[in-house]
């Protein structure tokens, strides 16, 4: 009886948690994407987030959403497998993730240093002979500068799956006349895909809904599902249409993450 | 080389880093479709001998020739070579079938041929109606039989088996064991078996390799090895034995514990230090005025099969007895045996002068059977 008494206790504060920070809030959302810009009640906000204007912007947030974890695994992904082989890796995984420890604000502003009219991309660009570029405020410096930030969260879970692969299995792979790359994608690549898995999802949702670097990098030049809510909110102050981008959002994210939905495999 | 070697080591060293080598000059000949067993305590070399063999490991110096080919830098994929591995290195992500189909695919051979092929083997190691299982779902006697099954099925010239009965509880090893020598037997098919388990190796093989400190020490079949160990180390770890101190006092008289005894070797130097080995079931138990030796029994356990006793001289020399008689703890006992139980050792003696001096005496019946490569 004690036991499930302490049981319920422990679970209150879960449930506390869930209600006030997750079911409330997307509640509220829900209720203020119900009501237009003068506050009455209509789903007008639902019928223009069909229009084009917003299918286009969900089309290129997913659009960028999508080159930032392409090239975030693309970079991650042998980076991690590297770091495996190494002989400290533990510490050489702590190198890469210390940077995300750091404020993205602070990050953000120390590339505004670098990429600028007189920052040190220049400086080096004009060195070789390029001449000065126009680099801040593009589209590539967002997705350099994403694709940066996102790098160690993509790390991790696949230096860990890596790591509990047993190095066997690679020989194992090579004994019954797998090449190097047929022992990879036949092999390693299917038992590491849980850890892949895992990369795309802290990558790709957070990348939907990105608005401080569009803002500070790419100079508002690319418009995500974030930016749209953001603008909604502080600029337009039509919370009802925010609320409804917001509530499209979180679908895509519920989504995705039913199609990453990492099963547990292996013995 | 001769039609029937597979492969040859020609002087092969392997060390990693500046550590003492792993493997110090090691040279042998593998002949055809035998059974061969590499035989050692943990951390001898003879791991590193079968990834030597398997491509997972280049030697340091040194030739390792294959169907007279030297095959040094040929990586693991082009050799014809499987290896059943010490944790199976099964493949999780993948079902029976497809774990067994692996190398098929790879080769690329036909779907229809494929699936005849895996069953064929499946039903070679006894796994029928198992195709579609995964693999942890199988114990693990079931699983070490998809690994066989998955080396078996791409007809290697040669199969590697690391210590592959040693997950497996005693009763289920000995079923492996003779169904290995069986499936060896049927397939013809050219097996290397590495353990360090001394009965598992008399039991399954052609012959033996004891290897220690990353030398051979002897090779031999099962019978040669027990009953002709070269060293003190060969005759520890292949068997029980009583080793004593002795000398050769001339051909065939060797003189330990103080008393002169007739026996089968020759070819020593006068007054010779040797040792003397003699199997604890060589010893048989009798009255102190018939026995050869006088001991007195220390103590005495019951083994099943046999009483194995153990007995102090008076100058507490450690005798081991196995015997179906029981001793009486405590009490003087004789101990006799026969002048063929005798086996003498001579110190620091190499493989090939061993050899050389057991075929001087060949004529002297059954040691003729020893083979020199």
């Amino acid at each position: 009886m004690e036991s499930k008494l302490s049981r319920n206790l422990y679970s209150f504060s879960y449930f506390l948690w869930i209600v006030i920070f997750v079911i409330l809030p997307i509640l509220l959302i829900v209720y203020y994407s119900l009501f237009d810009i003068e506050g009455n009640f209509s789903f007008v906000n639902y019928q223009k987030f069909f229009t084009a204007v917003y299918l286009k912007m969900t089309l290129s947030s997913f659009w960028y959403a999508f080159l930032i974890t392409v090239i975030t695994f693309l970079i991650a992904y042998p980076t991690a497998y590297l770091l495996t082989k190494t002989k400290h890796k533990q510490f050489w995984l702590l190198l890469i993730i210390v940077p995300s420890w750091i404020n993205l604000l602070l990050k953000a502003y120390a590339f505004l240093g670098i990429f600028g009219t007189y920052g040190v991309a220049n400086s080096f660009l004009k060195i070789i002979g390029m001449g000065e570029q126009q680099i801040l405020f593009t589209d590539f410096s967002f997705v350099f500068v994403s694709v940066y930030i996102f790098i160690p969260f993509m790390i991790l879970p696949i230096f860990n799956s890596l790591n509990e692969l047993n190095p066997t299995l690679l020989d194992a792979a090579r004994d019954l006349g797998a090449s190097a790359w047929t022992a990879f994608y036949r092999v390693i690549f299917p038992l590491t895909i849980d850890g892949v898995k895992s990369g795309w999802q802290v990558t790709f949702i957070p990348a939907l809904s990105l608005f401080m670097l569009t803002r500070l990098i790419a100079g508002n030049k690319v418009i995500t599902l974030g930016t749209a809510i953001e603008q909604q909110f502080l600029v337009t102050q039509d919370w009802g249409m925010g609320s409804t981008i917001a509530v499209f959002l979180i679908l895509i994210m519920i989504l995705f993450m039913f199609l990453t939905n990492t099963r547990k495999r292996g013995v | 080389m001769n039609v029937a070697s597979i492969i040859q080591f020609k002087n092969v060293t392997k060390r990693f880093g500046n550590n003492p080598p792993v493997l110090d000059n090691v040279s042998f000949t593998l002949e055809r479709g035998k059974f061969y067993t590499l035989l050692g305590p943990s951390g001898c070399g003879k791991t590193t001998i079968l990834r030597l063999i398997a491509g997972f490991t280049e030697p340091s110096e040194g030739e390792i020739w294959f169907n007279g080919q030297k095959i040094n830098h040929l990586p693991a994929n082009k050799r014809q070579v499987n290896t059943v591995f010490q944790d199976y290195a099964l493949f999780p992500h993948l079902n029976v079938f497809e774990n067994v189909a692996f190398g098929l695919r790879i080769k690329k051979v036909k779907k229809t041929e494929i699936e005849a092929k895996v069953k064929q083997a499946l039903s070679f190691v006894n796994l029928d109606g198992y195709e579609y299982r995964e693999i942890r779902e199988m114990s693990g006697g079931q699983r070490q039989r998809v690994a066989i099954a998955r080396a078996i099925v791409n007809k290697p010239e040669m199969i590697l088996l690391d210590e592959p009965l040693s997950a497996l509880d005693l009763k289920l090893r000995t079923e492996m064991q003779y169904e290995l020598r069986e499936l060896q037997r049927r397939l013809g098919i050219t097996f290397v078996f590495v353990t360090h388990d001394q009965e598992e190796a008399l039991a399954m093989s052609d012959e033996i390799f004891v290897i220690n400190n990353g030398k051979i020490q002897q090779s031999g079949t099962p019978t040669d090895i027990y009953d002709e160990p070269i060293n003190r180390f060969v005759a520890d770890f292949i068997g029980e034995s009583n080793i004593v101190e002795g000398k050769m006092v001339e051909d065939y008289l060797v003189e330990f514990v103080g008393k002169k005894f007739e026996c089968d070797d020759k070819g020593f130097n006068a007054n010779e230090p040797v040792e003397i080995v003699i199997r604890p079931e060589d010893l048989e138990i009798t009255t102190p005025e018939l026995g050869r030796l006088q001991v007195r029994v220390d103590s005495q356990l019951f083994r099943g099969v046999h009483y194995e006793i153990c007995c102090y001289d008076k100058d507490d020399n450690e005798w081991l007895v196995h015997s179906t008689k029981k001793a009486k703890v405590g009490k003087e006992i004789g101990l006799s045996f026969d002048r063929e139980a005798i086996h003498v050792m001579r110190l620091g003696e190499t493989e090939e002068e061993f050899d050389r001096r057991l075929e001087t005496y060949a004529d002297k019946g059954d040691s003729a059977q020893w083979k020199v490569n």
